[in-house]
């Protein structure tokens, strides 16, 4: 198993350095993704998942941090080299009806993606197009098509389908199914379980929806406020999560089983998400934490390892804590 | 007597294209104090049913008929606009996914909330001012007094949703209808708002009528499920009976679809195509094309609703024993 992405450290500041107000989206996230593995990465809305996306693809560029990407160092990278990178570096969003262009019928859609890269030019063009279609599901007469034309689900095929034309090895999902009915949402999932089989793909999986992450991931990392709290397993993140954000977390998410959730204890945070623009000190989840002491409030707590790969980063974990 | 009781509503839209049957003979009561999950996809009609009960669906272009649809007795489609205008807030409430449309961006949170009391229970500045401040301190939001000066931008998205559920409840309404309402939210404040809900059928018993496209909150929160599919109930029952024994095709789909936290690697089984168009219903049943149990009477003779006692029945002629 050969690594494919390693963040180090990534810092993502928005504002002016020292001015009042600036945010850091991002603060010191380090992980590693293996070739043809998914990473899940959930958390709360604002806790920065989506601008770790953006920041490895350098759609932001960081502030601070490295992401090496097979040997190279992505945030070196200049304007032309990087365009060229981006061939193996794909997006989905999650409106893909606003990440399609409303003027361009779906076989331009895809094809501009073809067209950019100089792959099969000419005769082979529309070939192409009809093998990509039919890769995602999609019928090839949709190829005359506008996007208006497409349900949410198709729509959605399409934007995978201009993610593949130029073959990528890596994908970052950003909430690629949070959008569609549970029906549709299970079509789209798997067919991108099918797709890493069958190209080797590997994933980044941004989403707030914890089953959905649990099903597809291979490694879950959790955020809170700029920072991975916890990052496991997929089985280990629900059977044995680590950081009391974690555990909250993973007993909030609701189970399709009457018996199973009439059993269940829920560990309710108080409050919401602090300002992100006036961080708590120390550990950054304390002033919701129902089992902060008060030293929380002074030390940041470094990352405990806990078994096989699994950390967190809670000083409770310390072995004489 | 039930609090609720629908018999036969048709919902209907003239479009262009032709009338469109959003909500096609739904029937259901709906007792004091229960919480009843509406369930299906987009375009099921859940919240057209939602809509139709609460006499907020527009006529024209649509137009809502039923054999009865009464709500302590008192027949809702007979109501004139003043009185329902009366009945809407006092008697029966409904929140929505989205607080911040719902809100008015210029007024403060305490203006909005009190403009509630004063017209509906003719309390005086004073006393409305005094009320607002007891219902934020019941929906857990903290220095309610001073957030009555607040604006909704100043709120986050779990606050500004229990400033309408504090709204929906400021006139003690016997029927809360909540449409999606935590789907926008994220789960540890979702947890907070059902928590809430919880808390607040059991202390007043009010009824509550959950719409939600998530089986996990609904198996978690509601007595009864109505799972809805092309504008019309499918299957309903008590919400152990229907998650144990789902007994409609449609039912079954959803579950499949469904991926668990607590659960494996198992693949999903998705439903594959896409609902009907509700322009020309078929005489069959609507979810036959999509059916991956269907049986051979589901392509000649109309589903017929098979009861299991409890008060659990679907409307599908698949044997599922199988």
């Amino acid at each position: 198993m050969s690594t494919l992405l390693e963040v180090e450290d990534l810092e993502v500041q928005f504002g002016r350095p020292g001015a009042p107000g600036t945010v850091k989206a991002v603060d010191g996230v380090t992980f590693k993704v293996e070739r043809g593995r998914t990473l899940g990465l959930v958390g709360e809305s604002g806790c920065g998942k989506s601008t770790t996306g953006y920041a490895i693809l350098q759609l932001i560029r960081a502030t601070a941090g490295r992401v090496m990407y097979d040997g190279t160092d992505l945030c070196q990278v200049d304007k032309r080299n990087l365009r060229r990178l981006r061939r193996k570096l794909q997006i989905i969003f999650q409106d893909a009806h606003a990440s399609l262009n409303p003027r361009m019928p779906i076989g331009d859609l895809v094809g501009e993606a073809l067209d950019i890269h100089g792959l099969f030019p000419g005769a082979k063009r529309t070939g192409r197009i009809r093998e990509l279609l039919d890769m995602v599901g999609l019928a090839g007469h949709l190829i005359e098509r506008y996007p208006h034309e497409l349900s949410g689900g198709q729509a959605q095929r399409v934007a995978i389908c201009r993610a593949l034309a130029v073959e990528p090895e890596l994908i970052v999902c950003d909430e690629p199914v949070s959008a569609l009915d549970v029906s549709i949402q299970a079509q789209i999932v798997n067919l991108l379980q099918d797709l890493q089989e069958r190209l080797g793909l590997t994933y980044i999986f941004i989403s707030h929806d914890l089953s959905v992450v649990r099903h597809i991931s291979d490694n879950v990392a959790v955020m809170y406020l700029g920072r991975i709290v916890e990052f496991a397993g997929k089985d280990e993140i629900y059977n044995a999560p680590a950081h009391p954000y974690t555990k909250s977390l993973m007993s909030a998410v609701p189970v399709p089983d009457p018996d199973i959730e009439a059993q269940r204890k829920r560990i309710i945070l108080k409050g919401d998400l602090p300002n992100p623009a006036d961080p708590p000190s120390g550990c950054r989840f304390r002033t919701r934490c129902p089992v902060a002491l008060p030293q929380c409030a002074k030390i940041d707590p470094m990352q405990y390892p806990l078994e096989d790969g699994h950390w967190a980063k809670c000083i409770l974990l310390a072995k004489n804590a | 007597m039930p609090l609720l009781s629908i018999r036969n509503l048709q919902t209907r839209f003239a479009t262009d294209r032709g009338i469109v049957r959003a909500v096609n003979g739904v029937s259901f009561d709906l007792e004091e104090g229960e919480i009843l999950g509406l369930v299906g996809e987009s375009g099921s009609g859940k919240s057209v049913t939602a809509l139709s009960i609460m006499r907020l669906v527009p006529e024209p272009p649509g137009k809502v008929t039923a054999d009865a649809m009464t709500l302590e007795g008192t027949d809702l489609l007979r109501l004139n606009e003043a009185e329902v205008r009366a009945f809407r807030g006092s008697r029966m409430a409904m929140i929505f996914q989205d607080p911040m449309r719902s809100l008015n961006p210029v007024l403060t949170i305490g203006r909005q909330i009190t403009e509630v009391l004063r017209r509906h229970q003719k309390l005086d500045g004073a006393a409305a001012r005094r009320r607002a401040i007891e219902l934020l301190e019941t929906v857990g939001i903290p220095m309610a007094e001073k957030r009555l000066a607040a604006y909704p931008h100043q709120f986050s998205g779990g606050m500004r949703q229990r400033v309408m559920i504090a709204i929906a409840l400021s006139c003690n309404p016997r029927l809360l209808i909540a449409d999606e309402a935590t789907t926008a939210l994220d789960v540890t404040i979702q947890a907070q708002i059902i928590d809430l809900v919880k808390r607040l059928t059991r202390d007043r018993g009010t009824s509550v009528i959950w719409i939600s496209h998530d089986l996990g909150v609904v198996a978690g929160l509601c007595d009864r499920v109505n799972v809805m599919y092309a504008g019309n109930v499918v299957e309903s029952g008590p919400i152990r009976e229907l998650f144990h024994r789902p007994s409609h095709g449609y039912t079954l789909g959803l579950m499949g679809s469904t991926p668990r936290v607590d659960g494996g690697a198992r693949r999903l089984t998705p439903i594959e195509g896409v609902p009907p168009n509700l322009i020309d219903p078929t005489p069959l049943c609507p979810f036959l094309p999509r059916c991956r149990v269907s049986a051979d009477a589901c392509r000649t003779q109309a589903p017929v609703r098979r009861d299991f006692g409890a008060g659990h029945w679907a409307a599908c002629l698949a044997d599922l024993a199988k």
